[in-house]
Parts: C-alpha cells; sequence; structure tokens
C-alpha cells in the first residue's frame, strides 16, 4: 500500500480524504503534549485563558522522548499509550486541534469528536523511537520546561509513518483490523 | 571464599543498563525476522519492517530502542560463597541505575509517590529480586521494563476446578482486551502456581527465557504452544493493525501450590523484550 503524503497545518479537505487503515507520511509541525500537560491546557481552555502555544489545525503527538546525546537533535522518540489522554481530548478536538499521535485505544467519547470535528487520530510504531527519531529533524522545548520530558516539544518532521486508526468518518482500524484478521 | 567489592557491581549494572536498551538480543531479533515472513498483513508486515530497522538504528546510534527504557529491575543470583566488601550492597547497585540512566541518556521514568507523581529524575529505586545460590559468583539479569506493557498486565487466583482450560482463557483474555496498548507483536510471561506474589515473579522470570526456548516439561510446552497460536488466532495483529501475529512467544513458569488455590500471572511485555545477563 502507497504511502499518502500530508503536510502540516491540516484542513479539512486533507482530513477528509484519509481513512483508517491508510498508511501516512507527514511533513511539518508536531507538538507533543503527555498527561500533566494535557491536563494544563485543559485547564486553561476551561478557564476560557490563551493556550501557551495556537494549536488551531496542529497535530498532537503523545510522546516523552529519552534525552539527546550532546550534537543530536532528539533521543528516542516513539508514541505513548493515548488512552490515559482520553480525558481531555475532545475538548482539545473541539479547540481545533485536527490530529493525534499515539498508540493504542481511544474510548467511545473521542472517536465520536474526532467525527464531529473532522480530526484523525493515528498510530505511530509503538517501541521504533530510533527510528521515528531519525524523521525529527528539529525539535525544542517551547512550553512547560519543568516537565522534563513532559514539556510541550515543537518538533519539525519530514515524512514521519503513521497509520490512521480512527478517521472522520467513525471507521476505527483496531476494529476492523481484528475483525479481518481473526480466526482460522 | 570469595571477596567481591561492590564498587564492580555498580560499574557492571551501569553497563548493563545501557547495553539491554541499546542493543535488541539476537533471539528478538530472529523472531522478528520470522515474524515478518510469517506475517499475512501488509500493515503487519510493515511493523514489522520498522522494528528490525529501528534495531538497527539503535545499535548503530546508541540510542534507546524504546523511548521508555523502563524500570529497572534486576535478579541478583549471589553465591553464598561470597563475601561482599567495601560498602552496602543494594546501594552500590542502585548507584549502577543512576549511573546507566545519566550516563546513557535513558529516560527517567520514575516517580517518588504513585500519587504526587514527581520524578526522582535518576530512575531510581530499581526493584532488585535476590536469590541465593551454591557457589562463588553472582549473576546479575537486568530488565528494564516498560510502562505501556505492564499496564496491562494481570493476576488471577483461579480456583482448581477451572484446569487448564482456566488458565488458557486467562491468558488469550489479558491478551484480547490489551489490544494495541502494549505494542504488540507482544512476548506473554505466564506465571501458574505458588502464592499470590510469588506466581507475579515467576510471570516476570518467564520473561527472561530466551525466545525460541520452551518450557522444559513437555506438557506445559504444549499449553504454551495453543496459548500463542490462541492468541494468534485474536487478529489483533502488529500494533493492533490486524493480523496473524499478535505475540512471539508465550512462556510459562510453573510452581507447587496450595491445595486449595491455582494462581495465575500474565505479565505482559512488548516486543522490545529487553534483558541482559552477567556474571561476576
Ligand atoms: S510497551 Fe514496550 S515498546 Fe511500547 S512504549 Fe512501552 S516499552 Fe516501548
Amino acid at each position: 500500500m502507497e504511502a499518502k503524503r500530508i503536510q502540516v497545518p491540516l484542513t479539512d479537505e486533507v482530513v477528509t480524504q484519509l481513512k483508517a487503515g491508510d498508511s501516512v507520511l507527514i511533513s511539518g509541525v508536531v507538538f507533543t503534549a503527555r498527561d500533566t500537560a494535557h491536563k494544563r491546557l485543559a485547564q486553561l481552555l476551561e478557564q476560557g485563558e490563551e493556550l501557551p502555544v495556537d494549536l488551531k489545525g496542529q497535530i498532537i503527538y503523545y510522546v516523552g522522548p529519552s534525552p539527546a546525546r550532546p550534537g543530536r537533535i532528539i533521543g528516542s522518540a516513539g508514541p505513548t499509550t493515548s488512552g490515559r489522554m482520553d480525558l481531555y481530548t475532545p475538548l482539545l478536538l473541539r479547540h481545533g486541534v485536527k490530529g493525534l499521535i499515539g498508540k493504542g485505544l481511544r474510548s467511545d467519547a473521542v472517536r465520536k469528536a474526532l467525527q464531529e470535528n473532522r480530526a484523525l487520530y493515528m498510530a505511530a510504531t509503538g517501541g521504533a523511537g530510533a527510528l521515528l527519531a531519525k524523521r525529527i529533524k528539529a525539535a525544542e522545548v517551547v512550553a512547560y520546561h519543568e516537565l522534563g520530558p513532559e514539556a510541550i516539544h515543537r518538533f519539525v518532521v519530514e515524512d514521519f509513518p503513521v497509520t490512521v486508526i480512527n478517521d472522520s468518518y467513525g471507521n476505527d482500524l483496531y476494529s476492523s483490523g481484528r475483525q479481518r484478521f481473526a480466526g482460522e | 571464599m570469595r571477596n567481591i567489592n561492590v564498587k564492580l557491581l555498580t560499574e557492571v549494572v551501569a553497563d548493563m543498563c545501557k547495553e539491554a536498551n541499546y542493543f535488541l538480543g539476537q533471539d528478538v531479533i530472529a523472531a522478528l525476522e520470522k515474524g515478518l515472513h510469517g506475517e499475512v498483513s501488509p500493515a503487519g508486515k510493515e511493523v514489522f519492517k520498522q522494528l528490525l530497522e529501528n534495531a538497527r538504528i539503535a545499535a548503530e546510534e546508541e540510542i534507546p530502542i524504546c523511548q521508555d527504557t523502563g524500570f529497572a529491575v534486576i535478579f541478583v543470583e549471589l553465591g553464598q560463597d561470597v563475601h561482599l566488601t567495601g560498602g552496602d550492597f543494594n546501594e552500590a547497585i542502585q548507584e549502577g541505575v543512576r549511573r546507566g540512566y545519566t550516563e546513557g541518556y535513558l529516560r527517567k521514568s520514575i516517580v517518588k509517590d504513585p500519587l504526587e507523581r514527581v520524578n526522582t529524575n535518576d530512575n531510581t529505586p530499581a526493584v532488585i529480586h535476590i536469590d541465593i545460590v551454591p557457589g562463588d559468583e553472582i549473576k546479575l539479569t537486568f530488565v528494564p521494563k516498560g510502562g505501556g506493557s505492564e499496564n496491562m498486565s494481570a493476576v488471577k487466583m483461579l480456583t482448581p476446578s477451572q484446569g487448564a482450560g482456566g488458565l488458557v482463557d486467562f491468558v488469550v483474555n489479558t491478551v484480547n482486551l490489551a489490544g494495541a496498548n502494549p505494542c504488540p507483536p507482544l512476548v506473554v510471561g505466564v506465571g501458574f502456581g505458588g502464592t499470590f506474589e510469588k506466581v507475579a515473579l515467576l510471570a516476570k522470570k518467564a520473561l527472561l527465557r530466551p525466545l525460541g526456548q520452551t518450557n522444559a516439561d513437555p506438557y506445559y510446552a504444549g499449553l504454551e504452544k495453543e496459548m500463542l497460536e490462541r492468541i494468534n488466532r485474536t487478529g489483533i495483529g502488529p500494533q493492533g493493525f490486524g493480523g496473524r501475529i499478535t505475540a512471539l512467544a508465550v512462556h510459562i513458569e510453573v510452581f507447587p501450590c496450595h491445595i486449595a488455590t491455582m494462581p495465575a500471572a500474565v505479565n505482559i511485555n512488548c516486543h522490545a523484550c529487553r534483558h541482559v545477563e552477567r556474571v561476576i
């Protein structure tokens, strides 16, 4: 299957062209956030305050990289389990986030919010942190420095490989893939 | 009696932390290569390709195979004729972990309190399991255990009447519920028998066995095969994208148990099944 190349920021047009099961190569900016950063972002949105970074049309990558060696851009940087972010994700999607990268199952509420807000949940290969790090061409911390690996980083990525799990039509590769290959 | 200075342990442990996280074992690489050929799902094949390429890059550049460089779990077989000198044995091992994770640019993933969640910043404390054995050597096994797969593990006090079928169902259900979360393809460690705490330790020890080696008892080797086949019929596949290879191996470790009990534990490990051994 030929991978489709997409560029961030994401538009509705790009999002609606992609379907669960598609292999995608992402280029452009992605922002990282894990548990604590999500909690803080959600609090700001609930209080009607401005976020430390503009996330409209952007992709959030759930990752806590290992430290970079001197002279390197980043350490190992594969996805962490997405489910822990489920509580905060619908709010971020309503705020305009267009893509999420992680690994593992999402809640019904997240899948519904992806449909309602035309956004994508994509998985990068969990445990391929060394390979994925090669596709990260620049990295800087842009918010919450004090959180170390959990700080919000701004990555510039090139041909970052992911697979669409939940598309904007309500399809779910985790259940369709399993159905297709179960049995025998 | 042989004197061993604990400072040597610090050095060896620091080294093992790095080695385990940069270099995937040949047994796992062989299993991934077999998976690449055996998997029928195109998305699944792509995952195997990426994992093999990932292992190559990690080793070449000495960067961690996975950014989750784990909880440092250390098994010690301490020869009873060894006399430890030069300081505190436990602290020497902790210092090794501290150094290894810092010098090796490994991620520090341990928080001091489960509720307050403040990082200890040096990946200590390590979890240390000690067995006293005959002889005058120390054998160390270092296992960095990732959080994502640990989260999907389970212990269950089965009842004796549930028999082998009950065990197999429990193992398969645990993997089924975990789905894509623990980064399949998996290595599944099963503990069977013992007590509530013993069975969990057996499951972790089962992960230390080289891939491809079965339980020495043909009956349990057969059960391992049956569990693997059933897990691979779930269709979960590599990374949960759908496919025929959800697990690379199932290892079971068995221990006698009480007349009233039949404890079982499943310790799920991802494909990043990292462990190194050293004998001093
Ligand atoms: S489950 Fe394993 S491969 Fe996946 S993120 Fe955790 S340590 Fe890495």
